[in-house]
């Protein structure tokens, strides 16, 4: 396959700052293999990219039909970007059902590629359209490219000794090589994907690569394309090394890493469920780290043994999602009585109740921070992103093991399954926390609920001699733990456990502002909206609004300084994909500040505009 | 052990006042547990007890040893996690029947599965002793509670049956009125490496008093019980002139010369399961002793051996390593 001169190269070559795909197809056509490849490749161009998968609730649903539309969208670019991006410049669809549900989002004049090989009578039917949306007006407005890749595919392929079913099934890297030739991207990085992935198969190798090339060199054809693009390596970014990861790629390894920092081996104890099941995929791997992975009988069970875990001296940690929390909860208010570090983590999804599990929501907050039994206090964090992910990760190991307490750790599916460019942690810039065990008895005897300056119980584990104690839901007499039922000192017990959690706060840094110091409006947001708030912010403030934002991390308690910030601002919106959970927070502990709720709860991420036009809006009042 | 100081049932005993009813059948369990774990050779740090919740839970606080007296059920969850993250513990699990078996029945049969090597003493009075008497998921068929007042139509479980069933590797009885007959079954129990459970006849005076007298009194046991013991005959009776033997699938009653041997070993749980229910026939008496005794990897085990290959193979893991992969880029 060599060439003399690189297939296009008489088309104008146009720069572009940046550009929004969206590959949609039926789940069975391998639209997340082509999405994670364009990605790959984006990273290794060196360009800011921001990714967001969309996968259909059934694993696999009849195809062609709209439920069974897989799709996944790529935002690439040579600036600093926040998120996947609002609307599509281009989308990609394979079936007439991966048309019409994706259409709508198109950019206006955006471009669209289809497959005309499946759209024949059949495929409109499953799709439940009379007409083809090619010719009844639907694509008006939009530049079509039309191309069999059936054909096209099988045309190529002619020589492969593949079946014929086998040679459709590479249609997606046929799709791929004609993106790639359209935004001039190089084959390499894919091609040596497919040479790994499929070693054991070369007849596997040599189609898929046959297929991609012909991909790529069919752009060559002047009529389809007008032009070939090229989106330079981002240069905004700040100096680093720098890789792709997913959300919950970089929350395990988080987890890892502040079991590491903490001297601690980690204990996970988890049961599938989506979106979480990744992190118990990924920690399972991890066993040369001498992390236990165990998938135990249901989430009670899972949470149980890891608090069991903690007593043995592991970090213990458990991950699930809303239903998963929902069974925790008993377990978790004996981890806040019983005082031992537990990493608890939420891939929140939609609910109530099984709700939409594939879909994004922020409705698990007062859950997170109330949801329990008794007065039972446990600190609340959320990542903002997907490489932010490590980050919180990490500090929730370290407030877990520096206050002996549960932590919930918040994420979502829209962080969990996006990815974006990760600046690595310089490793010896990593905060350390080693975890300290008590060895003998310290006085006369041993008091395992006894307090440190900052409210906290020493860890004593067993096998220690000298050191054996009793732990367990009843509540303890201050000191030595005994099981107490006397009045003054549950109240006594019930402050000390509040305190110990709000002294959290002395190590919790402020919030640093984007944007003006002070002025009308501040935008507070927490979660994986920052993307959005941010990006919407800074166009509102680029036409001259007087708007700043700010993000939390910290949810409970709450970082120290809140006060004197909110009162530089004539008003905080907080936008939340929930019906105003953190609002209602703020509103209790800062009565005194005018807190505007902006909610969402569509299963979708807030788009940038969307921030956008309600800070000018609100403004505009 | 001769270098080690020697430890004393008093050693055992906590500074905690015990808080049973007076004549409840746990103290004598206690009594003995005390006893038997003086003399195992194990170290005081190195034991753990841990309970759900119930009056049989409070036990741990009454070992002075390492506990954790749990939440209600999820004892066998809180086990798995001490266990695996320290296989050299000695971990004692100690459940009621409502406890291990209706809250806590799935934890229980997938404790059992796993086979870690813990040991496990359902405590079983057939009613729920804390909550101030309700009917348990072994409480015979008609029994009057207050949530029952016209009689229970819950049908029970036969705790033996459902270990056996999930696949337990060491299963035995014994009652709270034979405290040498415990003792040895405990000392076996100990002894087994893999999960033992055993389920124990405790009488709760309050509640559900003298349910097993017609039974395990004194007076009466040794025609109405029957103890397997692993290698002997199986005879029974005041002169121990009774026996019982298996011919095929059938179980019969015969003299004490041409009893069985009892074989708890056997490939399939089958003679086992046979034996766990012989007494819902009225005319023979309830089997006690070791029901089942066979070997199996062990979940604990496995789990560290796994780990062991794997840092083998792949050399110790390095933070720094997983961080930075192949697939990174240099922004200047
Ligand atoms: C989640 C939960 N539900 C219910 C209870 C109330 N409760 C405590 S012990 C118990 C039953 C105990 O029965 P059993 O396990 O047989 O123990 P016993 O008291 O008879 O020794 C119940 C229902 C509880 N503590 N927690
Ligand atoms: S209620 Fe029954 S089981 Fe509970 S302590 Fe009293 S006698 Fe024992
Ligand atoms: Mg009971």
């Amino acid at each position: 396959m060599t060439q003399t001169k690189e297939p296009g190269a008489d088309l104008p070559l146009q720069q572009q700052e940046k550009v929004v795909i969206r590959f949609a197809g039926d789940s069975g056509d391998g639209m997340q293999i082509t999405g994670n490849q364009f990605t790959s490749t984006a990273a290794f161009v060196g360009n800011d990219l921001a990714t967001l998968p969309d996968f259909p609730a059934e694993i696999r649903a009849p195809a062609g039909t709209r439920p069974g539309v897989s799709g996944f969208q790529i935002h690439f670019s040579s600036s600093d970007i926040h998120t996947p991006g609002d609307a599509p410049d281009v989308l990609v669809a394979m079936n007439p059902a991966a048309l019409v549900v994706n259409i709508g989002d198109l950019k206006a004049g955006g471009i669209v590629v289809v497959n005309t090989g499946n759209f024949g009578k059949n495929d409109l039917k499953k799709a439940r359209l009379e007409v083809s949306p090619l010719e009844d007006g639907t694509l008006q407005g939009f530049r079509v490219i039309e191309v069999d890749i059936n054909k096209r595919v099988a045309d190529a392929l002619t020589e492969s000794e593949l079946s014929p079913k086998e040679i459709q099934r590479c249609k997606n890297f046929y799709t791929l090589g004609l993106m790639y030739w359209v935004y001039s991207r190089p084959l390499e990085p894919t091609l040596d994907w497919l040479a790994a992935k499929f070693a054991k198969r070369p007849a596997l190798v040599d189609a898929n690569q046959t297929a991609l090339r012909a991909g790529f060199n069919a752009g060559d054809i002047h009529e389809m394309f007008q032009g070939r693009y090229e989106v330079p390596a981002c240069t905004e970014l700040p100096a680093g090394i720098y890789r792709n990861i997913l959300g919950n790629q970089a929350l395990a390894l988080g987890m890892i890493a502040g079991a590491e920092q903490a001297g601690l081996k980690l204990f996970l104890g988890a049961y599938p469920i989506t979106p979480a099941s990744d992190l118990l995929h990924q920690l399972a791997l991890y066993k040369n780290f001498g992390a236990i992975t165990f998938q135990a009988e249901d989430e009670i069970a899972a949470i149980c043994a890891a608090l069991g875990a903690s007593f043995s001296g592991k970090l213990g940690m458990t991950t699930t999602s809303g239903p998963g929390v929902a069974l925790k909860t008993e377990a978790l208010g004996l981890a806040v009585s019983v005082e031992l570090p537990l990493v608890v983590v939420n891939v929140q999804r939609a609910g109530p109740s099984t709700g939409m599990p594939t879909k994004v929501e922020q409705t698990d907050l007062l859950q997170s921070i109330w949801g329990r039994n008794g007065e039972a206090p446990i600190p609340v964090i959320a990542a903002s992103c997907a490489a932010d992910a490590f980050d919180v990760g990490v500090e929730a190991c370290r407030i877990a093991v520096e206050y002996m307490t549960p932590i919930m750790v918040l994420s979502d599916n829209y962080i969990a399954n996006g990815s974006e460019p990760w600046k690595l942690p310089e490793m010896d810039k990593l905060p350390k926390f080693t975890a300290k065990f008590r060895t003998h008895v310290e006085g006369e005897t041993f008091l395992p609920f006894a307090r440190d300056e900052n409210g906290v119980r020493p860890w004593a584990k067993p096998g220690t001699p000298g050191l054996e104690h009793r732990v367990g839901g009843l509540e303890k007499e201050d000191g030595t733990g005994n099981v107490c039922y006397d009045a003054e000192n549950h109240e006594k017990m019930t402050h000390l456990r509040q305190e110990k959690v709000m002294n959290i706060q002395r190590s919790i840094p402020e919030l640093e502002v984007e944007g003006p110091e002070s002025g009308d409006l501040l935008v507070l947001g927490w979660g994986g909206t920052k993307g959005s708030i941010t990006s919407g912010t800074a166009r509102a403030r680029e036409d001259g609004a007087s708007v700043a934002n700010t993000h939390l991390r910290h949810l409970w308690p709450l970082p120290p300084g809140l006060d004197e910030l909110f009162g530089r601002y004539k008003a905080i919106l907080v936008p939340e994909l929930n019906m105003g959970q953190l609002w209602r927070v703020l509103r209790s502990e800062f009565p005194q500040h005018n807190f505007i709720s902006y909610s969402k709860v569509q299963g979708k991420p807030f788009m940038s505009f969307e921030i956008e036009n309600r800070i000018k809006t609100i403004l505009e009042q | 052990m001769a270098a080690e100081a020697v430890l004393k049932k008093k050693d055992l005993k906590s500074d905690q006042e015990v808080r049973w009813c007076p004549g409840c059948g746990d103290y004598a369990i206690l009594n003995c547990v005390q006893g038997v774990m003086a003399d195992l050779g194990v170290k005081r740090e190195n034991m753990m007890f841990v309970s759900g919740i119930g009056c049989s839970s409070r036990f741990p606080y009454y070992m002075n040893t390492y506990g954790f007296h749990s939440i209600h059920g999820r004892a066998p969850a809180f086990a798995t996690g001490i266990k695996v993250s320290n296989p050299e513990l000695s971990v004692w699990l100690v459940t009621g029947d409502g406890d291990g078996l209706s809250i806590g029945g799935n934890h229980m049969i997938h404790v059992l599965r796993r086979n870690l090597d813990i040991n496990i003493l359902l405590f079983n009075n057939e009613i729920y002793g804390l909550t101030k008497g309700q009917y348990s998921p072994t409480s015979r068929l008609g029994l009057k509670t207050k949530a029952t007042p016209f009689g229970s139509l819950d049908y029970p479980f036969n705790p033996i049956s459902l270990a056996l069933g999930a696949g337990a590797t060491f299963v035995a009885r014994t009652v709270d009125t034979n405290l040498k007959h415990m003792a040895g079954i405990l000392e076996a129990a100990a002894a087994h490496k893999g999960t033992s459970f055993i389920e124990i006849f405790q009488n709760c005076v309050i509640f559900n008093d003298k349910v097993f007298d017609s039974v395990s009194d004194k007076k009466v046991r040794d025609e109405r019980m029957v103890d397997l013991v692993p290698g002997e005959k199986i005879v029974y009776g005041n002169d121990h002139e009774k026996g019982l033997r298996l011919d095929g699938y059938h179980l019969e009653q015969c003299s004490a010369d041409e009893a069985g041997v009892w074989d708890p070993s056997t490939p399939t749980a089958g003679p086992s399961m046979l034996f766990a229910d012989i007494d819902r026939d009225a005319t023979l008496p309830t089997p006690i002793g070791i029901f089942r005794q066979v070997e199996r990897p062990r979940f604990e085990e496995g789990v560290h051996a796994q780990i062991d290959h794997v840092t083998e193979t792949k050399g110790p893991g390095k933070l720094e390593d997983l961080i930075y992969t192949a697939d990174t880029w240099k922004v200047d």
